[in-house]
């Protein structure tokens, strides 16, 4: 395995000249604009890591006229704040991969979906949005960006939910397939990127594919904007090169008594001491959304799992059993096996239910609530019971 | 009742009348009027000619749709781990002092409303809690009081 | 086509088709729930879970289409480890109390729990200590929360074939239910207490309300003098809750095994349905004659048909300015009823406050209709027990009779003989071919043109049926109808009924005379009717009900020699005096929600 150390970079912050980019883009063909980012080898910031690329050159070769690009900024995995600070510092380039998405595809429609706790953040955002429109009109762009507010729902960051909320409905998942590439938003082709996404392809276009591939390893390519908290002398926003172990990011961020780092939020990884050597942070070990959560030895696992049960018993949208009964019966089995009021055994049963959630849920919900409570029960056993 | 139906008259007139518009209209009751009324429901459903049971079902889902009453002006303190951490509870009690609420009361003024909610993206700046639209990061039993007096200056 | 394997058997099905089609194709049985053949796909409970090489979770048959090459397994351990799972997990969050459940036996849960769940239970129990609702308001069926495994089949039913949603899912997580606007009681809502979602709720969560010990007092009573009718749509169904396919037709069983449970009389709503084409018949040409002659523009046409309370109460919530447009006939259920207490018991020489008169219909909403404070025109409750076809063969499964080796029999009269005309008011499109059957011969003193009496065209499960009649040949009194095409359309499914209505209210249609039943496919396919009810059943009820049409003596209501004597014994003529004061009814506008 790779293993590139940590190396800080400023890459997604970094100021640039927008209309030119946006000036590059529109002199390239749909294809190269594809080719670039399929060369790229990005993968998506919002989680999932589906390689950019293809989800974009799946949605151009949909023949139907209208088709949309979606900006995914319902940014609600606990200890992820990264897409509020680039949509602070640099929505101009947000807006700008949008366009471009746009063009490779064939869209002219874009909507943000925007989580109702960033609401505050809108008088500024339109300010921007309205010089972007202007100057891409310039260029002679025909694409053009709504946004659509979120008001509070975990679950609406979940693709197809967020496209049910868009709709006017009850942000539930949808049954897949069909995927968004061929029926997304109102039905149509649809794009759906995290905020970090569109961003790193305005740079990469900006860049070229050649210079950005330099960064990262071969599974995870370029760098990553890092939401980082919890028991962290420097708690905030870092932008780091894929590739490192837990061990180099906790040298770096610890404060010298790490004992667990949560990797992807509460629907991520817990990695606890001992394997912070062997773990790699990117898609080859733990793929992560950005959310990097210290915990230090004063902190009792058992509150922090119990913390994320409670979250996914409150946020899984309820309409599928294993994910709707299974959370409440995780949460109420570990506070039992806490309070002696069951047999620490039940663990054991526990964990084969987080196993049928991950696999017969019907979302990435469901499907990861198991990461978190196994990798915690397995490793900080005797915290869950005593 | 009459204002009420004017005023989702004039919400579905700016937003549109498609169930796509039922999100936008409800956000801008609630805007207003910190949370949605029956009448306002009804109301709602009437423009969208969808049925009413179908608007409380889809308000329901949202954390930030409220159909129960609430003050003028809502408290939402994260509750999720980091915040959990770094001393929520003590911030929730110095505000249930202050108030004389618990969680989920609103004050008998209708002014505040005291609420927790799940991580809203400054656990960097742990505790965090939001007043109506508004973040406030880093908070402590002392700067919370100044909060919420602020707010009561208002 | 597709070419998959399913549990290493190679099937070749059409694109498009989903694995748990496809398994069904090959015989193999996949469990589910939440799934319904007359709803969209939903994909929630889970219990549908196969294994599919090499993808990395379990997928839900029911949601998934199948795709070229595909190999499933439906039962290995991982399959069979998950669905355990999932049952027990459903289990946990329900008040599983099924001896003391309506629906033990007859639910699709404890099937489930059958063949997966026995001895202890896997999981913590949740109902304890959870506030569940039941809400017990509607007269047409309760609504328990504590039994729901919140598959969503009844919110889907409302939504897609009633076009009503009076329940939605409301909240998320834990807290996610099946609820009515703001959690207002079921009788406080738009709800028409049609059933549609009684029939599709797979466990005890919603039941018809049941009056089942009410009519057994009553037969007990010495005191009382116990009349039953039988609706058109029963005795084509009633067999299949009795170990008959659909579309038997058992008719005289059904009455013999009546007889046997002890009413006094057994008689026939076939009788009132008859009543209805004359009262009806001559209400709509009155008002055509009212607007095309006298040119009074305040008669309201087109004229709905008023026989189905789930559309009379949808009217009266979503379309309160068209309800002058209902015919104001009451159901036959309710005209029989009036009748009981009136004419029925001076000719029995009973004292009408002794009789009790049950119906037993193919409806729960037939249950509300009763209740309605219009519905005492007789001085009495004029029905005072409705019982659903399910209910019905309960009761003959309590009084131990064997269904099959009875001996058929024939109604009592009187109000016991009828017509096929009668009898086709069970399916779709019955009303207006009976009401066409005798306005056109009315008018013209000849039969409807078509052979054998068979209007098709107002035949069939097309959710809309539109048709011309063009009338020629009119007698005297009809002349000014000379030439006239009378346009009629047909709705069933209130989804439909609201397409039509929609039309009507914007001005967009021109017809006369419109026949609407709530329920898919009619009473046929109504919500008192034995569970599964789904389009395969339907259509062969369907058949049931045009063969028993065409087995009658007599297929035209007005010579109905019931019918011809009561007009001459006690009503005096068609929409008089008399009529109006016990067949007419009125009706209320409601609100919104
Ligand atoms: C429960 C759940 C929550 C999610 N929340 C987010 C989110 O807040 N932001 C985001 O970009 N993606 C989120 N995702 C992932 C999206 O479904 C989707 O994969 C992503 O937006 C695609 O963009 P990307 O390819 O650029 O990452 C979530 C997925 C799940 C299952
Ligand atoms: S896994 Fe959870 S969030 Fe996803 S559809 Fe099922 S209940 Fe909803
Ligand atoms: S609904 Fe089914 S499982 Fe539940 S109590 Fe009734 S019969 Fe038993
Ligand atoms: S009875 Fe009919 S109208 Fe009422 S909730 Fe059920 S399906 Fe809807
Ligand atoms: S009430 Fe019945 S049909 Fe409706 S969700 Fe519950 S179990 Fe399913
Ligand atoms: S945990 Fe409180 S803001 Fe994220
Ligand atoms: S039957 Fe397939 S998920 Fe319910």
């Amino acid at each position: 395995m790779e293993n590139k150390g940590l190396t800080k970079v400023d890459l997604i912050f970094e100021s640039i000249d927008i209309r030119k980019v946006m000036t590059k883009a529109f002199e390239m063909t749909s294809e190269e604009i594809i080719n670039e980012i399929l060369e790229s080898g990005l993968k998506g910031r919002g989680g999932a890591g589906f390689p950019t690329g293809l989800k974009w050159k799946y949605t151009a070769a949909e023949k139907e006229p209208e088709k949309y690009i979606v900006c995914n900024a319902d940014e609600g995995e606990p200890g992820t704040f990264k897409d509020r600070e680039i949509l602070d510092r640099v929505v101009y380039k947000v807006y700008g991969g949008m366009a471009i998405a746009g063009r490779a595809m064939g869209a002219k429609k874009g909507f943000i979906y925007l989580r109702g706790e960033y609401r505050f953040l809108l008088p500024q955002l339109f300010l921007e949005l309205h010089k972007f429109h202007k100057m891409i009109s310039e260029i002679g762009y025909d694409f053009n960006i709504e946004y659509r507010m979120g008001s509070g729902a975990y679950i609406c960051g979940e693709e197809s939910a967020l496209f049910e909320s868009i709709e006017g409905f009850r942000g539930e998942p949808r049954n897949k397939p069909p995927y968004p590439t061929v029926s997304g938003l109102f039905s149509k082709p649809t794009s759906i990127n995290n905020v970090e996404t569109l961003v790193t392809a305005v740079m990469i276009i900006d860049k070229g594919a050649g210079e950005y591939v330099k960064l990262g390893t071969k599974d995870s390519r370029g760098s990553k904007v890092f939401s980082i908290s919890g028991d962290t002398p420097i708690p905030g926003i870092f932008e780091l090169e894929l590739g490192m172990t837990v061990q180099e990011f906790v040298n770096e961020f610890g404060d010298g008594d790490t004992k667990a780092v949560q990797v992807g939020g509460a629907s991520g990884f817990c990695v606890p001491r001992k394997k912070f050597a062997e773990t790699i942070i990117g898609f080859e070990g733990v793929p992560t959304g950005g959310s990097m959560k210290l915990f230090n030895s004063s902190r009792s696992m058992y509150n922090v799992l119990h913390n994320y049960l409670d979250f996914f018993t409150e946020e899984s949208c309820g309409q599928c059993t294993p994910c709707r009964v299974g959370c409440q019966q995780l949460l109420k089995g570990v506070e039992k096996v806490k309070k002696g009021e069951a047999k620490s055994t039940y663990l054991n049963e526990l964990v084969k239910l987080a196993d049928t959630m991950k696999v017969a849920s019907k979302c990435g919900l469901g499907q990861s609530v198991g990461n978190a409570f196994k990798s915690i029960v397995e490793n900080f056993r005797e915290e869950i019971i005593y | 009742m009459y204002q009420t139906d004017n005023m989702v008259k004039e919400l579905a007139d700016k937003h549109g009348r498609k169930r796509e518009s039922l999100m936008p209209i409800l956000q801008d009751i609630v805007k207003k009027y910190n949370y949605l009324t029956d009448d306002a429901m009804v109301a709602v459903a009437t423009e969208l000619d969808i049925s009413a049971a179908e608007v409380y079902g889809t308000a329901s889902f949202y954390t930030f749709l409220d159909t129960e009453e609430r003050g003028k002006n809502v408290i939402r303190v994260c509750k999720t781990i980091t915040c959990s951490m770094k001393g929520k509870n003590d911030i929730v009690g110095t505000i249930e002092d202050i108030l004389k609420i618990k969680v989920g009361g609103t004050t008998p003024d209708r002014m505040f409303t005291l609420l927790e909610t799940n991580c809203i993206g400054w656990c960097h700046k742990a505790p965090a809690m939001l007043v109506n639209d508004m973040p406030y990061t880093d908070l402590t039993p002392e700067t919370v009081i100044d909060v919420i007096k602020g707010y009561m200056r208002k | 086509m597709v070419t998959l394997k399913i549990n290493d058997q190679e099937v070749k099905v059409a694109e498009g088709t989903t694995v748990l089609e496809a398994a069904k194709k090959l015989g193999v049985i996949i469990p589910t729930l939440c799934n319904h053949p007359d709803l969209c796909v939903a994909g929630n409970c889970r219990v549908c879970v196969v294994e599919q090489k090499g993808a990395r979770t379990l997928i839900a048959a029911c949601a998934m289409p199948v795709s070229e090459g595909m190999d499933i397994h439906t039962n290995s351990l991982k399959v069979r480890n998950a669905r355990k799972h999932i049952v027990e997990l459903l289990l946990s969050e329900h008040r599983a109390d099924c001896t003391k459940c309506y629906k033990n036996q007859k639910c699709e849960l404890q099937t489930l729990a059958n063949e997966y769940s026995f001895g202890e239970h896997l999981f913590l129990d949740l109902v304890e200590g959870h506030a569940y609702n039941i809400d017990r308001s509607s007269p047409s069926f309760t609504k328990d929360d504590s039994k729901c495994i919140r598959c969503q089949r009844c919110v889907r039913t409302c939504a897609q074939l009633q076009h009503v949603s009076a329940i939605a899912v409301a909240n998320k997580g834990a807290h996610m239910k099946i609820s009515s606007f703001h959690d207002r009681p079921m009788s406080h809502v738009v709800c028409t207490n049609c059933g549609q979602c009684v029939n599709r709720c797979p466990t005890g969560a919603l039941t018809e309300k049941t009056y089942i010990d009410q009519v057994w007092d009553a037969i007990y009573d010495k005191d009382r003098h116990v009349v039953v009718q039988t609706a058109p749509a029963v005795r084509v169904a009633l067999g299949e809750d009795l170990g008959y396919d659909p579309g038997e037709r058992v008719t005289g069983k059904m009455v013999t095994a009546l007889r046997q449970l002890g009413f006094d009389s057994v008689l026939d709503t076939d009788f009132t349905a008859d009543l209805t084409i004359i009262e009806e018949g001559t209400e709509l040409l009155s008002r055509l004659k009212k607007v095309l002659v006298d040119k009074d523009n305040s008669t309201a046409l087109p004229m709905f048909t008023s026989c189905s309370p789930g559309w009379i109460k949808f009217i009266e919530h979503k379309y309160p300015d068209m309800l002058p447009n209902l015919s104001t006939c009451k159901s036959p259920q309710q005209m029989f009823g009036a009748l009981a207490k009136t004419f029925y018991a001076k000719k029995r020489n009973l004292d009408p406050a002794k009789v009790i008169s049950v119906s037993i219909m193919p409806c729960t909403a037939k249950k509300y209709e009763a209740d309605r404070p219009e519905m005492r025109s007789s001085g009495y409750k004029d029905i005072d027990f409705v019982l659903t076809t399910r209910e019905l063969a309960v009761m003959i499964k309590q009084a131990g009779i064997d269904f099959r080796t009875l001996e058929p029999s024939h109604y009592d009269s009187i109000m016991g003989t009828s017509t096929g005309a009668a009898v086709i008011f069970g399916a779709t499109g019955g009303v207006m071919e009976a009401a066409l059957r005798t306005a056109y011969e009315l008018v013209t003193g000849k039969p409807v043109p078509f052979k054998n009496l068979n209007i098709t065209p107002v035949r069939g499960m097309e959710g809309v049926k539109e048709a011309t009649v063009k009338i020629e040949g009119t007698t005297e009194e009809w002349r000014f109808l000379e030439g006239a095409e009378l346009k009629v359309a047909i709705a069933h499914g209130l989804v439909n009924a609201n397409k039509v209505a929609k039309a009507v209210s914007s001005g967009k249609a021109s017809y006369h005379f419109i026949e609407i039943m709530a329920c898919p496919g009619g009473c046929i396919g109504g919500g008192g009717q034995p569970i599964p009810t789904n389009a395969v059943v339907r259509q062969k009820r369907m058949d049931a009900i045009y063969s028993e049409d065409m087995h009658m003596d007599l297929r035209k209501s007005h010579e109905n020699p019931e019918v011809v004597a009561i007009y001459e014994e006690f009503l005096e003529k068609p929409n008089g005096h008399k009529s109006h004061e016990l067949l007419h009814t009125h009706y209320v506008a409601r609100e919104a929600y």
